[in-house]
């Protein structure tokens, strides 16, 4: 390769591994701003805001949706676990909702430590299948993996 | 160079040549539009007809066959664009920068394609169009890129000069690429994990499967003829002085 493409080539390669590494730098510094939620572990061990807004995301645990006086109140408990939260929201679940399944939060926690939440997201795992074979697998009552949450 | 095989080598420097690519392009086309539109029929009617409904959201589930290969498009054009971005730089091969300049506007398009159709299908599903998590905003940010891109090819005359200042951009901005791959990974996000690529164990049912890389290889086939179509424009537009391009012209006159 003659000498001025092979510098080119050097530059460029050097300008995109200092591009890549400033990049790698900033978004470790912000780490905590990118997640989208708290897991409730977090939120047990105080890591979570204490009077601010902020997201809480789990699966909602098989059993503990409840609404305790017929309105549009919705009480359920939500866990990653190893910790479990528990969750009020008065308002409509979007169609995904359902025990389980992973949703997000957004609310903040009363001094019960409720988190009264504004606004369920419900958070669709990376499985897709006919009904047919959904039906047909036993379901494990622990997913192996975190990541769906 | 002693790695490649030297037919391969051959054919890459005769396309170089702007008449022969034009010449090659010209006799391509039916061909590719043929496997274009048998790919896409196929993987239609996979997706919509034959596919079964999803276990837990019906048929709301078949905007994937849209939205995930759009948004793989999203992905791989903005790499092509950094590659032959590069390559004009390095060896100042005038068709790897109209190859860039022609993907711009197309991974541009799918990169909106991806936006528009999550957020059609976040909305009932998640319950809402759009949240600021590290998936959504990066795809937002490879948007933003690509309008770049365009913009500054346009902004400057001179189209040589417009090309390199375009590669750096492209080549800078290539960095966002491993973001948008793993967010979802590296990051808490509501959009979902990966399916297809995770390889452990499948996460979607082989019926589904078939007819989203059917889709995937629709996709891709279409952006080479979109590509390759711009790209014939612009090189006549940038050789319109050259006595090839005369020599067309005056032929189609005839």
């Amino acid at each position: 390769m003659k000498t001025a493409r092979k510098q080119r080539l050097i530059l460029i390669a050097l300008m995109v591994i200092g591009a890549g590494v400033a990049t790698a730098f900033a978004l470790k510094s912000f780490n905590e701003n990118l997640m989208y939620f708290f897991p409730p572990s977090d939120v047990a061990a105080g890591k979570a805001p204490k009077d601010a807004l902020f997201r809480l995301g789990g699966m909602v645990v098989k059993g503990s949706v409840e609404r305790p006086d017929k309105s549009m109140l919705v009480r359920f408990k939500l866990t990653d676990f190893k910790q479990e939260v528990t969750v009020e929201y008065t308002g409509i679940l979007p169609d995904l909702f359902r025990e389980g399944q992973g949703i997000v939060a957004h609310g903040k926690l009363n001094p019960q430590g409720v988190f009264v939440a504004e606004e369920v997201l419900a958070k669709h795992d990376e499985n897709y299948m006919p009904p047919e074979v959904a039906g047909s697998l036993q379901k494990p009552d622990k997913p192996t993996t975190g990541r769906q949450l | 160079m002693w790695l490649i095989p030297d037919p391969v080598v051959r054919f890459f420097h005769r396309m170089a040549s702007p008449p022969h690519f034009y010449a090659f392009t010209e006799r391509l086309m039916p061909w590719l539009t043929a496997v274009f539109v048998l790919l896409l029929g196929c993987g239609l009617y996979g997706g919509l007809i034959l596919a079964p409904p999803d276990y837990q959201q019906g048929d709301s589930y078949r905007i994937i066959y849209i939205h995930v290969p759009a948004a793989w498009m999203s992905l791989f054009i903005y790499v092509v664009m950094a590659v032959t971005g590069a390559i004009g730089l390095i060896w100042r091969i005038k068709l790897a920068e109209i190859v860039m300049i022609s993907s711009a506007s197309i991974g541009a398009g799918f990169t909106f394609i991806a936006l528009v159709t999550g957020s059609l299908w976040g909305k009932p599903m998640w319950g809402a169009w759009w949240v600021w998590d590290a998936r959504l905003t990066s795809e937002l940010i490879l948007l933003f890129l690509y309008l770049g891109v365009i913009g500054l090819y346009g902004a400057i005359d001179d189209k040589r000069m417009a090309s390199r200042a375009v590669a750096i951009l492209a080549l800078v901005g290539v960095v966002n690429i491993p973001i948008i791959h793993y967010s979802v990974e590296w990051w808490n996000t509501l959009h979902q994990g990966p399916t297809v690529t995770k390889l452990d164990k499948p996460s979607i049912h082989v019926t589904m499967l078939v007819p989203l890389l059917l889709m995937a290889l629709a996709f891709k086939v279409y952006y080479l003829i979109a590509m390759i179509q711009h790209a014939r424009v612009e090189l006549l537009q940038r050789e319109r002085n050259s006595q090839w391009v005369k020599n067309i012209a005056a032929g189609s006159a005839k």
